[in-house]
């Protein structure tokens, strides 16, 4: 159910976190799209048809890639790097 | 080091050879950026425990790639080096930044606008399924995150980026099933004689063609690419060459065409902008010494229109040598003439490619009205066009009225689209529909955010 | 140069006064031509907080309002729009004892204009709005107030004039008006010439050069209100709100993002304005203990706009002190959204029966002029001599805090 594909850098330390409240894992230097995306096919639901989205630009331009972090906070995963014990909750957008 | 007031927005190609010629002259600049490491898009360093050689990573430039990084890293203790700082609003003399949450002011007394470009992106429906990403965007999973953007990914849309990043994919050993390439074979041929004007940069691109074809990735070209299926992501793409309808599976797709400039802030600062027929757009003007034409304001790179990275490498000692020339310092004037004559060239190139790509102005004809155009608001061409019904035609009049361009990403991915069909269904001249009114903050910030007093 | 159209009356400026003045001199059947500089209701009426609220304003003008309220009431039969007009109700948040004594004393004040108040204290405002920050100690709340989209609201004004028969026209600046002694002559950036015996003034911000130019200055400067949005948000917000003594006023709207308003920006030009850098921070840092859970929310984008404040905050509106024919309809100090179609329909009444229905004596441009100057009729002469009027003492009409 992966988007992203590893074709390289697989050598690299595993790091633990939570993605909706599932245990997950990510390498040290993902960022959290990557992290997400190589597990998982969607970041969010867009906000007026929930229809899945997940990132377009992966530069910090298109902001379509926003998660929300356990402490509240809401990042783009493209441009935010994962951290061991980070909780992602992915917010599942509405339909008008 | 004299502490100078000047302040480097941007940290790519043409902020680094900036701030590397105020350090030559004795001056120490503050350099902002958005990104962790800086290289800007083209150049972006991989994250430190990544081992890939820069010649995996960029290929041909791989040197130039190392110079830029080493300058910055050189740099680093002769100049106020901000990371992953934005700039979210600019005013006289003053810059907004924010950095881990909190929000700064950072008074200037001149300023260098180096803020790059994005892909441009002529939407095609079904290109807000997860596993479609702008061609900058596959470049960077490859380069910055070690991955492809899906198992089989289909390569579109036009310009040279189209066959470098499908041939830096498949050499990274994912599978590209097909390059659709909207500019017919005709275009490129007829530009050929332009384009030897930077042997170099040709030869390279032909090499990256020729690869792909040797090593059987199939390459269409004259292709109108008409949609892009799938229920939860990408399953196939339709596309249309000529009288052939053809369907390809694939589970993901890479497109845009060609890059757009991000000239927000240039916007905020209150520079003059006029319409660049060769970008088909509206840009900050800049003189041929890198001035805007607001006092103390100065434009380097693609940020003011496109011209790639070995020009925004020029473009930004230039403007930095302009700048210390306006303030009086001696500096060597045959090096900015030299610098202009080789940008000069470039832009001669820049035409060229043009010719090779040529936008495909009948994209605003084929939108059916059912495709999304704004991805933020969810607005579509249909509505977009009973706007232009109603009698509004400008193009902040269209976006109060329905609402094109009002999301998080201000119109970044939307605006050139939203003004092509705008035109197309008012009948009036491109440049007369005007621009998307930049408007702080230039990208999204959060409430609760601290304040450094 | 073309022949001058003979109409009987010009407006000048299509914001939502002008161009429901233009609307209801169109449905009265009198020929009517609406001038616009720019594009309809793309100034001040189109970009203001859009909250369409009674509550709040000086008891002077709550006649004018509650006729206003009636109007908005009819809307889409009116406009052809729904223009997300909601009555949503408007919340007045009391930050302090001595703030929630003011909003009762205006509760008292206001009794019979049809307002219809209700003060909550601490514990009731927790259980109807639990959304509310603990930094609010009572509130007062309009149950039939509410809110619009303006962007769309006062475009759909002039559009509906047209309809209705009014000659209405964008991108024409006026560029020369002059009176003969019968009628005015107005001529537009296009090169068109009208001439009319009835002229009114609604051009916002920019009216008091009209004025100044038939004697009549007033003290007006621009104000620029900060104005900030959010992305789109789940629902939580289900009134409008503002805040007793000033502070940051938010609503949400049906798409989920919450629009908020506090502080000042700048003027860029005569005609575009921005938010200052400290409003925005302001509205950002402050919002949160007046609004929790717009915590962690991000704001999208800010603008401002250009507003016509005169020193008492109320506008001018009705007759020109000097000019017959001449009406003002201007000034409204940001609060114009709401009562601006009964300013409108004030103003057509003027023209059509003499006087409008609601007085206009607090609105009067002549209480910026020194006491002993003569009142002047209502009316465009008939013949080709003036009538001579009395002196007038313009009578100043109390109000409470607002």
């Amino acid at each position: 159910m992966a988007l992203l594909k590893r074709l390289a850098e697989h050598d690299r330390e595993v790091l633990p976190f939570t993605l909706d409240g599932q245990p997950a894992t990510g390498l040290q230097g993902d960022t959290l799209l990557t992290a997400v995306l190589t597990r998982a096919d969607a970041l969010r639901g867009s906000d007026f048809s929930a229809e899945p989205r997940a990132g377009f630009c992966l530069m910090g331009a298109c902001q379509d890639c926003w998660v929300k972090l356990g402490d509240g906070r809401r990042v783009r995963a493209c441009a935010t790097l994962l951290e061991a014990g980070h909780c992602v909750s992915r917010e599942p957008g509405r339909t008008l | 080091m004299k502490l100078s007031g000047i302040v480097i927005i941007g940290a790519g190609p043409a902020g680094i050879r900036a701030a590397q010629t105020l350090v030559a002259y004795g001056l120490q600049p503050c350099l902002i950026d958005e990104s962790l490491r800086g290289g800007g898009q083209i150049y972006r360093r991989q994250p430190e425990n990544f081992k890939r050689s820069a010649k995996a990573l960029y290929g041909f430039e791989a040197s130039k790639a190392q110079a830029v990084h080493a300058t910055l890293d050189r740099l680093q203790a002769d100049i106020d080096y901000r990371p992953q700082t934005l700039v979210w609003n600019a005013e006289a003399q003053s810059l907004d930044t924010l950095h881990d949450g909190v929000a700064d002011q950072l008074p200037y007394t001149h300023l260098i606008v180096a803020t790059g470009a994005t892909d441009r992106i002529l939407p095609v429906p079904g290109w807000t399924l997860p596993g479609v990403y702008s061609l900058g965007a596959a470049q960077i999973a490859l380069k910055f995150q070690g991955c492809a953007i899906g198992e089989r990914v289909v390569f579109a849309g036009s310009g040279p980026l189209l066959y470098l990043v499908a041939y830096q994919y498949a050499k990274a050993g994912a599978k590209v099933a097909a390059v659709l390439d909207s500019s017919p074979l005709s275009a490129q041929t007829r530009a050929l004689p332009a384009l030897l004007g930077q042997p170099a940069t040709l030869a390279k691109g032909l090499y990256y063609r020729g690869w792909l074809t040797a090593h059987g990735v199939p390459v269409h070209q004259g292709v109108h690419l008409q949609s892009i299926q799938g229920e939860q992501r990408v399953r196939s793409v339709r596309w249309r060459q000529g009288e052939q309808e053809r369907t390809l599976d694939c589970d993901a797709v890479a497109f845009a065409h060609a890059l757009r400039s991000e000239t927000q802030l240039a916007d905020l600062l209150g520079c003059a902008f006029s319409w660049s027929d060769l970008n088909r757009a509206w840009l900050p003007t800049r003189d041929t010494s890198g001035r805007s034409s607001v006092e103390g304001v100065y434009l380097a790179g693609d940020g003011a229109g496109i011209m790639g990275a070995d020009a925004a490498e020029m473009a930004g000692e230039l403007a930095a040598l302009t700048l210390l020339s306006d303030t009086g310092h001696q500096v060597d004037a045959a090096r900015s003439t030299a610098l202009q004559h080789r940008l000069d060239a470039i832009h001669r190139f820049r035409h060229g490619l043009e010719t090779a790509f040529p936008f495909p102005e009948d994209w605003a004809a084929n939108a059916p009205d059912t495709l999304t155009v704004c991805r933020c608001e969810e607005v579509s061409a249909g509505e977009i066009r009973q706007t232009v019904e109603q009698g509004h035609w400008e193009i902040n009049r269209v976006k109060a009225m329905c609402r094109v361009g009002m999301g998080r990403c201000q119109g970044r991915m939307c605006g050139m689209a939203a003004t092509e069909i705008v035109a197309h269904a008012s009948g009036r001249d491109i440049a007369s529909v005007g621009r998307l009114r930049g408007q702080a903050p230039i990208k999204p910030i959060p409430f609760g955010v601290e304040v450094d007093q | 140069m073309s022949l001058p159209i003979e109409v009987e009356a010009v407006v000048i400026g299509g914001g939502i006064v002008g161009a429901s003045a233009a609307l209801f001199l169109a449905k009265s059947g009198r020929r009517v031509v609406l001038l616009e500089r720019d594009f309809f209701g793309a100034h001040s009426s189109g970009v203001n907080y859009g909250g369409v609220r009674r509550q709040g304003r000086p008891l002077s003008q709550l006649p004018l309002s509650q006729r206003a309220h009636a109007i908005w009431g009819d809307l889409t039969n009116l406009i052809g729009i729904d223009g997300e007009y909601l009555r949503s109700g408007h919340l007045k948040l009391a930050r302090s004892d001595k703030d929630m004594a003011a909003l009762a004393a205006y509760e008292q004040a206001s009794r019979g204009f049809g307002l219809d108040l209700q003060l909550l204290d601490r514990e009731q405002l927790r259980a109807r709005f639990p959304w509310a920050g603990d930094v609010a100690v009572g509130a007062s709340l309009c149950a039939d107030d509410g809110h619009a989209n303006p962007r769309i609201v006062s475009p759909a004004f002039a559009h509906a004039a047209r309809r209705a028969g009014a000659d209405v026209y964008e991108q024409a600046a006026v560029s020369e008006v002059s009176h003969d002694g019968h009628a005015f002559t107005v001529r537009a950036a296009g090169g068109q010439t009208f001439r009319a015996p009835w002229l009114l003034n609604c051009a916002g911000a920019w009216a008091a050069a009209l004025a100044e130019q038939f004697g009549e200055p007033v003290p007006m400067r621009s104000g620029h209100p900060a104005m900030l949005v959010t992305e789109p948000l789940p629902m939580f917000m289900d009134v409008s709100t503002g805040v007793e003594g000033g502070g940051i006023y938010a609503r949400q709207v049906a798409r989920g993002n919450c629009v908020l308003g506090g502080g000042q920006g700048f003027a860029l030009d005569p005609a575009t304005a921005r938010p200052g850098q400290a409003a925005i921070l302001d509205i950002l840092r402050n919002a949160v203990e007046l609004y929790p859970p717009l915590a962690g929310a991000q704001a999208i984008r800010t603008w401002s706009g250009t507003e016509g404040y005169l020193p008492d905050r109320e506008p001018v509106l009705g007759v020109s002190s000097t000019q017959p024919g001449l009406l003002h309809g201007f000034g409204f100090a940001g609060s114009g959204f709401q009562i601006g179609p009964a300013a409108g329909e004030a103003l057509a009444q003027i023209v059509c029966t003499g006087a409008p229905s609601i007085r206009l004596d607090a609105f009067s441009i002549q209480r910026f002029q020194p006491i002993s100057q003569p009142a002047l009729p209502t009316a465009p002469p008939a013949t080709a001599a003036p009538a001579h009027a009395e002196n007038v003492i313009p009578l100043f009409r109390g109000r409470s805090q607002p």
